[in-house]
């Protein structure tokens, strides 16, 4: 890629820039669009280096720059009130949100995406997707706790999943568990449209003091830049560009060098590292070193800081001698960190490190001056103000076009889908078998969610909630959720329904929603098709944030999830977070006590465009999805909250994707207790039929149990919030069976049968 | 009752061990992987993790340790020391416990709620068991398939030297379903399960009665002040 290696003169200097303004550049090879490198030129009034062009084009990647969804993602923050604000400590447009949860602690949390990497090659792939959103939330002054994967997989069946399946399950196995990170959830989706573009997404959340936040800014002239972790290497050059900014093509060379390769034990020394420097109070600003590794570090740090650095690049200490500036530039080797810190506090700074047996180098220095000068040797490669690379980059405002089979799509209701209510009971084992519904235990078993010894809840159980404090008990909760056959069917609402369900999710633990996350998994956004699906998802989610009363603190955007002409279903993975003033409260998603009540809140609509039961069981997609009311959400959610601060409920489960069927199945197999359930009331009711009773995906509804005692002040409470409560059955230990009435009484160790050998079987 | 608590790096479980042992009622001391100075300590826990990445062999890296090589010479005096998973492994490479510990056979990590029999309740870290009990503790490993030649295993079944048998499922395909073993003196115990992960109400594994309200762990801290407040 770069000639000049090989160049008698050696490297391309500022000087040579300007002596030889015409020389050919590798622009288009790095990824940049004509009109990018002319503004470069702009911008410097010359042409750029090499050194310079390679900043350029991997902080100016889709990736780094968020160029096509910039426009989009503003609203997130305009659409904020001041209410909204009050527990937000750090929002958007740092490295993770940071969420005030009393008590003088805060919490970060951020999710990302690996997804390019992750096809490429699975475990390298997956294990850095860890890695990297980990070292975002160290970033932020935060020791890291917990970790939730979302991941969408191609077609079970296919010979390619299993390499990717395999992949992915161990890369997150081996790193998570090296890091001494709880894997406490996440989800698990197969659907042929992500073949050949699976989803690998990261969640960490980390926990810290107020008084110990941490920013990615250089302020001060004169305090040192240092490089610290995992020596420099040749891997991830163009991760972000050449990779994560690209669709998939048939053509071309292996892209596996720009994926990254990852060592967890460097990664587990370098937090414990950071955390003491943190503590001892010898680091003025931090930044880790991801995507676009020292280009983005330095640029970001100095423009942050509204200030300038003079780096020396032969500093840097490198695994491999033969790297070029270029390449170091560009590297995105793992378990790097870069320090900014005042002269007088260097020694500590040794001192620590070398307690640790991390090395580091010194870079240069901060400047008072708004530019960015690298040196290699003594000659100068770089020079540049930091904000043209950080932070003002291209915008695009992308076409946009209302997707030509969107109406067809929409037009094609499920209601002529034959509904066979004698096959009812069949239909529900069919769908509790099926990949999608089956138990996951294979995929989580391979997590540790035990370490640190603070995991209240964690999978299978609706969202994972972790213990903050051990002196009081105060906790978070979290749960992620998207839905992309809805999203398909209609971008705005199916976002809508992913926020409505992680809010329902976290809400079932016991905990109080407070604040968003997302990444924005999408196709092509130079396909206008692929950008009004943005455009509408991000409308809706932003709209329902703002309904909800629930900022989102941060997030990611990857684009060019696509392989030829084919995109993935739109998929915006929504997390939220919730408090929790004491875990011991926690409800968990099942069952244990024998005779208590089983309540269904919310209402039940015949919804079934778009379900489980259409797609899996009829291979059907269109029609509507469920309509999003998210003032009942609130309503549920605030009964939740209610109900479990006076104790009234012993489990919560929500109904999603399978219905209220499946919701019972997975709440009885939850301790393996069964139940005696009865539909009639329901369908009288609400006026629907069986099978929508048992599988529609009406939203805001919940299954709760709740022990006799306690029946009539749970019930009052319902009447007081307003939300419907309807007794549907009651939990039986005897039995061991789910004894639906004028269905079937299914066998608990039959079901348990069906639904925990399908992966297994598959993998 | 001071129990140190060892921190190679890479680590994990130590901050797990340290409540353990404070929920148990004795002072948990935390040690440094490259200080010899045992800080006087009255029993120590080598707790599970990746000590030194597992670089070369599980353990083998973490044997050779100032910490670790003043541990070795203490425990042939009698002093009580515990490993726990990554622990278990130090202990076999530092040839206090025979044998050796290898990829599970079914080639995956694996974390769940494990069965155990108690087969051996007169070591220190086993007192307050009675023999044969069963209890459940989470087990979570990668590495943690116990091997050992015919004549070695014979040997430690004849002098009673395992302590924990898997029950129910054997989960890395450990000979004899080995769980744990102790030396011959019953100073040293060494097992592949977490009790640490099983001492208090709401953060251990789920029980019939409620969700994560397994403390079965807490007698293995409870049995070596038991011990030290007897010898």
């Amino acid at each position: 890629m770069f000639k000049n290696k090989n160049q008698p003169s050696g490297v391309d200097t500022v000087e040579n820039a300007k002596s030889e303004p015409d020389k050919d550049q590798p622009w288009k090879e790095l990824g940049l669009k004509q009109d990018e490198y002319e503004s470069i030129k702009e911008i410097l009034g010359r042409r750029p280096t090499s050194s310079e062009l390679a900043m350029y084009s991997v902080m100016w990647s889709e990736h780094c720059s968020y160029k096509s969804s910039k426009i989009y993602l503003r609203q997130f923050g305009e659409k904020v009130t001041p209410e909204m604000k009050k527990h937000l400590m750090v929002g958007m447009g740092e490295n993770a949100g940071v969420v005030d949860i009393g008590e003088g602690l805060a919490v970060t949390f951020k999710v990302e995406s690996h997804n390019h990497p992750s096809y490429i090659e699975p475990f390298q792939g997956a294990a850095t997707g860890v890695g990297g959103i980990v070292r975002d939330i160290l970033s932020m002054g935060a020791r890291p706790v917990a970790v939730m994967d979302q991941l969408r997989f191609g077609a079970p069946q296919d010979p390619d999943t299993t390499r990717v399946v395999h992949g992915v399950v161990d890369g997150i196995s081996f790193y998570g568990n090296c890091l001494g990170l709880p894997n406490i959830g996440g989800e698990t989706v197969f659907d042929k449209v992500y073949q050949g573009n699976p989803l690998v997404n990261a969640l960490s959340i980390g926990a810290l003091k107020h008084e110990d936040l941490q920013l990615a800014k250089a302020t001060n002239p004169g305090d040192l830049v240092i490089l610290f972790g995992a020596r420099t290497g040749a891997d991830g050059i163009g991760g972000v560009s050449v990779l994560a900014s690209e669709t998939f093509g048939d053509e071309g060379p292996t892209k596996r060098p720009a994926v990254q390769v990852g060592d967890p034990f460097a990664e587990k020394v370098l937090i414990e590292c950071c955390l003491e420097l943190f503590h001892a109070g010898v680091v003025a600003g931090i930044q880790d070193l991801g995507g676009a590794g020292i280009s983005c570090a330095t640029s970001e740090l100095a423009s942050n800081g509204g200030k300038g650095m003079k780096i020396q690049l032969k500093n840097v200490l490198l695994r491999d001698e033969s790297l070029t500036p270029e390449e170091i530039l560009m590297s995105e080797s793992q378990e790097r960190m870069c320090a900014v810190v005042p002269k007088k506090k260097l020694k500590d700074f040794e001192k620590i490190v070398n307690k640790w047996e991390v090395e580091y180098s010194v870079l240069g220095e901060v400047i008072d001056e708004d530019r960015l000068y690298i040196d290699w040797g003594h000659e100068e490669i770089v020079n540049v103000p930091p904000r043209t690379v950080a932070h003002d980059g291209p915008v695009y405002d992308r076409p946009v076009e209302y997707p030509k089979y969107q109406d067809a799509l929409n037009a094609d209701s499920s209601s002529k889908l034959k509904r066979a209510e004698t096959e009812a009971a069949a239909q529900l084992m069919e769908l509790i078998s099926s990949p999608n519904h089956a138990d996951k235990s294979w995929i989580t078993n391979q997590y540790d969610k035990y370490v640190m010894g603070n995991t209240a809840l964690a999978m299978p159980d609706d969202g994972g909630m972790m213990r903050i404090s051990e002196e009081t008990g105060l906790g978070v909760a979290l749960a992620t959720d998207a839905n992309g056959k809805y999203c398909y069917l209609d971008p705005y609402e199916g976002a809508r329904q992913a926020l409505a369900e992680a809010y329902r999710n976290v809400a079932v633990t016991g905990a109080a929603p407070r604040a968003v996350t997302n990444c924005l998994n999408f196709g092509s956004p130079e396909n206008p098709e692929v950008m009004w699906q943005f455009k509408q998802a991000t409308a809706g989610l932003a709209d329902a944030c703002q309904e909800l009363g629930i900022p989102v603190t941060g997030g990611n955007v990857s684009f060019y999830n696509q392989t030829g002409e084919t995109a993935i279903y739109p998929t915006p993975v929504v997390g939220v977070l919730g408090v929790i003033d004491d875990v011991a409260r926690r409800v968990p998603s099942g069952w244990q006590d024998d005779g208590n009540n089983i309540y269904l809140l919310g209402t039940t609509y015949d919804e079934l465009d778009g379900s489980a039961w259409a797609k899996d069981l009829h291979n059907h997609l269109g029609g509507r999805p469920p309509k999003v009311d998210l003032q009942k959400e609130k309503e549920l959610a605030s009964l939740l909250y209610g109900a479990t601060q006076q104790g009234l409920i012993e489990a919560a489960h929500d109904v999603s994707e399978g219905g209220l069927g499946i919701a019972i199945l997975e709440a009885s197999l939850r301790f393996n207790v069964g139940a005696r359930i009865w539909l009639t009331e329901l369908m009288e009711r609400d006026g629907v039929n069986l099978t929508a009773a048992l599988f529609s995906e009406s939203q805001s509804r919940v299954i709760v149990s709740v022990g006799r005692e306690d029946d009539v002040k749970f019930q009052a409470l319902c009447e007081a919030r307003g939300v419907p409560v309807l007794r549907i059955g009651v939990t039986d230990k005897e039995n061991q069976a789910v004894d639906i009435q004028g269905v079937a009484k299914l066998d608990l160790a039959a079901i348990r049968g069906a639904w925990a050998g399908v992966l297994p079987g598959l993998y | 009752m001071r129990i140190g608590v060892i921190t190679y790096p890479g680590t994990l479980d130590d901050r797990d061990a340290q409540r353990a042992i404070r929920l148990a009622g004795g002072t948990p001391v935390p040690l440094w992987h490259a200080d010899d100075d045992l800080k006087k300590v009255d029993a120590v826990v080598l707790p599970g993790g990746f000590s030194y990445g597992d670089y070369l062999r599980c353990g083998a890296i973490a044997a050779k340790a100032p910490a670790t090589k003043e541990v070795i010479k203490k425990a042939q005096q009698g002093l009580p020391v515990l490993g726990i998973c990554n622990g278990f492994q130090v202990l076999v490479e530092s040839h206090l416990l025979p044998g050796g510990l290898i990829r599970n056979e079914h080639q995956h990590f694996i974390c769940r709620d494990q069965k155990l029999r108690v087969e051996n309740n007169q070591t220190d870290w086993t007192n307050l068991f009675e023999k044969d009990e069963e209890i459940i503790i989470p087990l979570k490993n990668g590495e943690g398939g116990y091997i050992a030649t015919d004549d070695t295993i014979k040997m430690l079944e004849e002098e009673n030297r395992v302590v924990f048998r898997y029950l129910e499922l054997n989960p890395n395909g450990s000979m004899n379903d080995i769980a744990g073993l102790t030396n011959e003196r019953g100073n040293v115990v060494g097992l592949m399960p977490h009790p640490e992960h099983a001492v208090e109400p709401g953060f251990g594994p789920d029980t019939a009665v409620a969700t994560r309200s397994g403390i079965d762990g807490l007698k293995f801290f409870q049995s070596a002040l038991k011990a030290l407040v007897n010898s």
